[in-house]
């Protein structure tokens, strides 16, 4: 096997080509779904983000490592548009989503969210019921009928694993939920919209112990019929679930990506030295 | 800001009745110059102040007497309720424990509910009477400006208040550390740190008082004449226009606008500067 | 005696100072008011200018003025709330433009919302002294206040909720209808209430406006008398009428006692600044 990662350390901003895949089970393909070339990112006159360029595999985990404040979670919200609602964020470069430009003015916003959902490091259920948390975005996407919405809500709770703990109180108040099962309800939510991407930021990171290896095992699951792209701190778990990974860290105020890889090869045999010092957890 | 089309039709929406609201004080300033201007284009502005007495009926406009009237009691009610006020502030934050300070907090704010007719006909049934005691007639320039420093002094308090409750913690226990009195400190740290909200809820105060009439119409006499002494009865550019507009006509309701438009400069010059002293206090 | 115990002196004696001279206030009012409220004082319509008789028909005009003042104001005021707030970016020139006439607007003095009103609603419009022209006068007179706070509502309702339903490829007004307005609901209440308690005890604006007359209304474009217009008119035009007057001035506090303490108490709940 040959991996040809460019990795000359001086040019962050190079592109990653990957070579074919061993590492990961039959289901997660290293065909690109997100190409994304020479992105930067502006809060203001504050850089956040410089000259990122990598793709995003089919079917695959994606995850994105690094300390605090490098740009990660800026990284996700471009990919949604999320960056849109942000005044004065500037956004430079391209990505492409199923081979159409994601970023182009004319793009449909709201479908595009459709099709690239996103979970926050705070579980946000709305101040609904439960069975209405789910419904409110189908509805809003022209779901009407009461058997349609049903069996939607039955099929991912039960995808998520929720659905034996609260099929006798669907109308309940989400924010009754433990923390571990609104996160759950929140990617119900999202899985009800059918997308094909799920961006996750740190998702687990605001649980417990418990409830966050649940959240980690249903986000293996996902694997294979879901594009995830997963921003976290917890290497370990990253090490765990990932099938690609990308090392961001600071550079001159920016954040960049240092190095993009199969996350076997990141995590076992870093080539930039950064990378190495932070997975071995000597930096960071 | 990429928005749907319900989105886009909203906000149109929105927009019109923003507009709407936004274009009342264009609405009232046009007003007033639209009433004014039969008698701006016959005379010149100096002989409101030349003319020998106002006496609008036989053409003689000299409003310097109710000018005068209002700045008077602007003037005193600002002197008697900025040390009141400040006080009672003072007395909130550094002197009475936490549950008096929250009875004295409430009090001020039933205070600054009161209606300033009430106001008024307490002063009138009350006061005044008090006052004629000591000097007839009683309805008198003090009346008034003792009325308008109630009236005024929640404004004060509530104010400095919250800007003396934005005076870092840490100052305080360093003060105490450096071994300051309670006086030591209000005088030397806590007050200068706060006298951009000191400065700008004086002129507040100062706006309201300028702009009061009832309660002055009510209680300080009513007599268009150059005051001479505090105990001389006087009638403010406010209680002028609401004493004469019942009955004026032509020229002589023409200057009740004019006089409408000196107020309406006078308080914007004030809440411009308030306005100015508010932007310096740092926001906590 | 040293400067620091000389200041705790005096900061202490205002403090007794201002409470006694609030409840000086109060203790006049109800003294020569009490005795004269019955229930029959709130229906009876009033008898010679005023001096006996009840206030049932300064009532209903107080009423309706604020009727018209709110449902006026508060769709204006809500919509110009939630541009400013979620369709607006911090610092566009529209925003700031309205920002600045609502502040301006803000800072009117009261009688010259009666001049206008009087030049505008009564004369220009042709709807004469009227509980539509008090109203619609008020109405202008509370927006300022009535927009800010809402807007302070609207802006403590989670952000969270704004990010999440745009995540999930919902439009912005879908978000508000179904997640911002029903969380922001206590604030706007209380906007709508801290509105209605301005609007109640304004006096100036109205004498010009909704006029004199004490006879109950058969119609909007009827003259009303509001109730701080009646204290205004018994304590100065009518000799002897100081007692209905207090009783009156009783209610009015009453009233706006009620309805700030709901509002203030919706507010703290709401972490909103009140003015």
């Amino acid at each position: 096997m040959s991996l040809m990662i460019n990795t000359k350390k001086d040019n962050p901003g190079a592109a990653y080509t990957l070579g074919p895949l061993q590492a990961g089970p039959p289901c997660c393909v290293p065909e690109p779904l997100i190409q994304v070339d020479n992105l930067s990112l502006h809060y203001g006159a504050k850089p956040a983000l410089a000259k990122v360029s990598l793709d995003i595999y089919k079917g695959c985990i994606t995850a994105l490592i690094g300390p605090s404040g490098c740009g990660k979670t800026s990284f996700l919200s471009v990919l949604n548009r999320l960056t849109d609602m942000i005044p004065d964020c500037r956004v430079l470069g391209h990505v492409y989503f199923d081979n159409k430009d994601l970023r182009h003015p004319t793009l449909d916003v709201q479908a595009l969210r459709r099709d690239i959902g996103m979970i926050f490091q705070k579980p946000v259920p709305f101040p609904l019921s439960i069975r209405r948390n789910i419904e409110l975005p189908l509805r809003e996407h022209g779901m009407n009928k009461a058997a349609d919405l049903n069996a939607r809500v039955q099929q991912v709770l039960q995808d998520v694993g929720l659905w034996e703990e609260v099929k006798d109180r669907l109308e309940a108040p989400a924010q009754a939920l433990s923390g571990g099962q609104q996160q759950r309800l929140c990617i119900a939510r999202a899985l009800a919209l059918r997308p094909k991407v799920l961006l996750m930021d740190e998702p687990c990171s605001a649980l417990d112990p418990i409830a966050s290896g649940v959240v980690e095992d249903l986000i293996q699951r996902l694997r294979g019929q879901y594009t995830v792209v997963i921003v976290t701190h917890n290497l370990a778990q990253a090490r765990r679930i990932a099938n690609y990974a990308g090392f961001f860290w600071v550079k001159e105020r920016a954040g960049c990506l240092i190095e993009f890889g199969q996350a076997k090869q990141i995590f076992e045999a870093p080539v930039h030295e950064l990378t190495a010092a932070y997975v071995q957890g000597k930096r960071g | 800001m990429s928005l749907s089309n319900t989105d886009r039709q909203l906000a149109a929406l929105l927009r019109v009745g923003a507009l709407l609201a936004a274009v009342i004080v264009l609405l009232i300033l046009w007003f007033l110059f639209k009433e004014s201007w039969a008698l701006l284009r016959q005379v010149t502005w100096t002989r409101f102040f030349t003319d020998a007495s106002w006496h609008p009926v036989a053409g003689l406009y000299r409003i310097t007497p109710m000018l005068s009237a209002t700045l008077y009691a602007t003037l005193g009610a600002v002197l008697l309720a900025a040390p009141l006020g400040i006080a009672s502030a003072l007395f909130n934050q550094y002197y009475a424990p936490p549950l008096l300070a929250a009875v004295y907090r409430r009090l001020i704010g039933l205070l600054a509910g009161i209606p300033s007719v009430v106001y008024g006909f307490w002063g009138l049934t009350t006061l005044a009477p008090l006052i004629g005691r000591l000097h007839p007639p009683g309805v008198s320039l003090l009346t008034g400006i003792l009325i308008l420093t109630l009236m005024i002094l929640p404004t004060v308090a509530l104010t400095v208040d919250a800007a003396l409750a934005a005076v870092p913690v840490a100052s305080i226990r360093s003060a105490a550390a450096l071994g300051l009195s309670r006086w030591g400190f209000i005088s030397g740290v806590a007050l200068p740190t706060a006298r951009s909200g000191l400065a700008s809820g004086t002129l507040l105060a100062a706006g309201r008082a300028i702009g009061e009439t009832m309660a002055v119409l009510m209680v300080a006499g009513n007599v268009a004449g150059q005051p001479h002494s505090l105990f001389d009865p006087v009638r403010t550019l406010t209680a002028n226009i609401a004493l004469e507009m019942a009955y004026a006509t032509g020229d002589h309701r023409a200057a009740l606008f004019v006089s409408g438009l000196v107020l309406m400069g006078m308080v914007l010059v004030l809440v411009g500067v308030a306005e100015w002293f508010g932007k310096e206090r740092s926001y906590v | 005696m040293s400067k620091n115990a000389l200041a705790t002196g005096l900061i202490c004696l205002v403090a007794v100072l201002v409470t006694s001279v609030f409840f000086w206030l109060l203790t006049d009012l109800v003294i020569h008011g009490l005795p004269r409220l019955s229930g029959p004082f709130f229906v009876e319509a009033s008898q010679n200018a005023g001096r006996s008789g009840g206030i049932g028909p300064i009532i209903v005009s107080t009423a309706l003025i604020l009727l018209v003042a709110i449902v006026t104001s508060a769709p204006l005021g809500l919509a110009t709330a939630v541009l400013l707030s979620e369709f607006t970016r911090p610092g566009s020139l529209f925003g700031r433009l309205v920002r600045r006439s609502l502040d301006v607007l803000a800072g009117v003095p009261s009688i010259v919302f009666g001049l206008f009103g009087n030049a505008f609603f009564c004369i220009y419009l042709g709807l004469g002294f009227s509980i539509l022209s008090g109203g619609l006068t008020l109405a202008c007179m509370v927006l300022p206040l009535l927009i800010r706070t809402a807007e302070q509502g609207l802006q403590v309702a989670p952000n969270d909720y704004r990010l999440a339903a745009a995540a999930l490829g919902m439009s912005r007004s879908a978000a508000l209808t179904h997640l911002l307005l029903p969380a922001a609901m206590p604030a706007l209440v209380a906007a709508l209430l801290l509105a209605i308690g301005r609007a109640g005890a304004e006096t100036a604006a109205l004498v010009f406006t909704s006029g004199y007359v004490d006879r109950m209304p058969d119609s909007l474009l009827d003259s009303g008398r509001a109730l701080s217009v009646h204290i205004y008119d018994l304590s100065m035009n009518v000799a002897g009428g100081d007692a209905n007057a207090s009783a009156a001035a009783l209610v009015l506090i009453g009233l706006l006692l009620i309805i700030n303490t709901i509002a203030m108490s919706l507010a703290k709940q709401w972490r909103i600044a009140t003015p």
